[in-house]
């Protein structure tokens, strides 16, 4: 099977009065059709702006993206314009990801009109179809978002990502704004989505718990760069890394029976400009040495699990 | 644990505040009765909007009044009832026996002042020390809450999230406070951050026994802090117990329905089971049961009148009809 997506060294560096910020950092992965790639890390860790390069909302600075084989890294305006229809985001925040002045139909038909496929009238039609496709009441047709609660909004979101039947969706923490009650309901809306589209999603979260819920493969990212990759099962039963380790073992679990061993990462994320060679974890990392300094590579240390870590298979006595 | 014994620490009684806007009555506290003992953390459990943040602040009496009322309730706390005391004794108690830890650390703090100088001010202004002792006193907080106290002089921007959260915890603990409100402490924080935090909120309530209430919509966080649980539903407590009974016999279809609707961890589902529809429109309660439109197991009861609080088994209360046996 081909991949839908890929991404190979790709770099994404913003200028900073301060210096070279290096968002993205020589990242490579693929993402096979109809699967989901959940990319997870703490704030500040590049896994936004990772999605939002892939989808061509901003430009990489070096590296390439495949789309169905073939290399989009750079398009032209026309071919842009295609591409967006294949390839969406669900943003963040239902509450300033939607125009204040647009109607809940307006803003789903709008991708529509734009695209040129479709009459008045039809675009008419498939937006009310998208709508009933996202649960969204066609009495709230001419809501604005302000009258919709954060759920709501975010199906409107997610009603207009699927506009024009895009092949690839880049969901970027589209459930964190929402309430633990209307996440779910959310979550299982994507699912379904998934299920009867076949679409392809990158699922851009800080909360493991939902990654793990709702991906196959997980991409662990620390300032720019991939630690781990692994299919989901095998990172929660064996995370490798020892920042993967000390993120999993953070999250605050509700069996009060179980005390687990919790890692304390001690100091703060280091500062993503001009970053040092070796690997961005060290001053954090317990098991930090001399060989720690030297650039780190993924390599592959059980059957489709990679990790960049030196001293991996001592540390989990591999 | 028991809602009406009285020799508790801070026992909070029959809490009802309500909001008015554009005429139309806010119900966001409907009746809010809990206690707390010396030296233990009350967690209360619950969504946006279900009067969580409301009645941490009707403690600290910081309602914005207009639009916020406290109409109804008493809070006694070592005896004292803060509802009856003048706003002049409030604000020596405020910052000082009970202090409060904002969800927000981007807007907590005052963008203008050094981070050193805001946790001084609180010292200064509840005990007769000069600036110089204060200051030392709070780079010595600074050092608690694991900042070098040489950043005593740098402003809020030049500090990380999780760094900021920690100048509000050293402020809140400044005076050494009896009682803690913590609103989400942790929420806008990273979950390695999450894990520190928590981890010296823990420590610190062991060194000065400070009781605590930590209010938060993670379960997670509040199985890991907590000794007593309330889960808030529409400004009502709708379930009362140790952490025990809540996390081990949750008994309450929406404290049922709130641990299936989370992603667990440690668990391997691939399908989460939402509670349906939404929380009810709190200037239009439903009448009865506030949780019957949205429960798998309404009766026609339920929707009649006013649903009582019952303990189910020593120290476990539940506010349902059909769940107790009486549907």
């Amino acid at each position: 099977m081909t991949a839908l997506v890929e991404v190979k060294n790709l770099k994404k560096y913003f200028e900073t009065p301060r210096g070279l910020l290096h968002a993205v950092d020589d990242v490579s992965f693929k993402i096979d059709k109809g699967k989901t790639i959940g990319v997870v890390g703490e704030s500040g860790c590049g896994k936004s702006t990772l999605g939002r390069v892939i989808i061509h909302l901003l430009e990489s600075t070096d590296g390439s993206i495949f789309f169905e084989g073939k290399d989009v890294t750079v398009v032209n305006r026309r071919k842009l314009k295609q591409l967006r229809e294949n390839m969406k985001i669900i943003f963040q925040d239902p509450f300033s990801s939607l125009n204040p002045r647009m109607t809940v139909e307006q803003t789903i038909k709008e991708p529509l009109i734009i695209s040129g496929h479709y009459s008045a009238k039809d675009a008419q039609a498939e937006a009310e179809r998208l709508m009933t496709m996202v649960g969204i009441d066609q009495r709230l047709r001419l809501s604005y978002p302000h009258e919709l609660d954060g759920g709501r909004r975010q199906r409107v979101g997610i009603g207009r990502a699927l506009a024009l039947n895009p092949k690839f969706i880049v969901c970027d923490e589209p459930v964190s704004a929402l309430d633990v009650s209307i996440q779910a309901q959310v979550l299982n809306l994507l699912q379904d989505l998934q299920r009867e589209f076949g679409l392809t999603y990158m699922f851009v979260t800080h909360d493991l718990s939902v990654v793990r819920l709702i991906s196959d493969d997980i991409c662990v990212m620390y300032l720019g760069q991939l630690v781990e990759t692994s299919p989901s099962k095998s990172l929660f039963k064996q995370p490798l890394h020892p920042y993967t380790q000390a993120l999993i073992s953070a999250v605050p679990s509700i069996d009060i029976h179980y005390k687990s061993n919790r890692i304390i990462l001690e100091g703060e994320i280091t500062s993503p400009i001009h970053p040092k060679p070796g690997c961005r974890f060290a001053k954090r990392c317990k098991y930090e040495c001399k060989a720690c300094r030297e650039p780190q590579r993924l390599e592959e240390i059980l059957p489709g699990h990679f990790v960049a870590c030196c001293r991996v298979k001592e540390i989990n006595s591999l | 644990m028991m809602p009406n014994k009285s020799e508790n620490f801070l026992s909070v009684k029959d809490l009802v505040v309500e909001y008015t806007a554009e005429g139309q009555v806010i119900h966001a506290v409907n009746g809010v009765s809990f206690t707390l003992e010396r030296g233990k953390t009350f967690g209360l459990v619950g969504e946006t909007g279900a009067g969580k943040t409301s009645t941490a602040k009707a403690i600290m009496r910081i309602l914005p009044d207009p639009p916020a009322k406290i109409k109804h309730g008493e809070i006694f706390l070592d005896g004292e009832d803060l509802l009856k005391i003048s706003e002049n004794e409030m604000r020596k108690i405020r910052g000082f026996k009970v202090s409060m830890i904002f969800q927000d650390p981007m807007t907590a703090l005052n963008p203008i002042m050094k981070v050193g100088e805001q946790i001084a001010e609180v010292i200064r202004l509840h005990n007769k020390i000069s600036q110089r002792e204060a200051n030392e006193q709070a780079m010595k907080m600074l050092e608690k809450v694991g900042i070098p106290r040489d950043r005593f002089n740098e402003y809020p921007h030049q500090f990380s999230g999780g760094m900021k959260q920690r100048v509000v915890i050293a402020i809140a603990l400044a005076c050494s406070p009896e009682l803690l409100l913590a609103d989400e402490p942790t929420t806008a924080l990273d979950v390695t951050i999450q894990a520190q935090v928590l981890e010296m909120i823990n420590k610190l309530k062991v060194d000065f026994n400070t009781s605590m209430i930590m209010i938060s919509h993670n379960l997670g966080v509040v199985a890991e802090v907590c000794d007593d649980i309330g889960v808030i539903y529409a400004g009502e407590i709708i379930e009362l117990g140790s952490k025990e009974a809540i996390f081990d016999h949750p008994t309450h279809p929406y404290t049922l329905g709130l641990f299936k609707a989370v992603p667990h961890i440690d668990d391997e589902e691939d399908r989460l089971n939402p509670i349906a529809g939404l929380p009810p429109d709190p200037s239009n309660l439903p009448k009865g049961c506030y949780f019957s439109p949205r429960c798998p197991l309404v009766t026609d009861r339920c929707r009649e009148g006013k649903i009582e609080l019952k303990e189910i088994a020593p120290g476990h209360f539940c506010r349902c009809i059909v769940k107790i046996g009486e549907g």
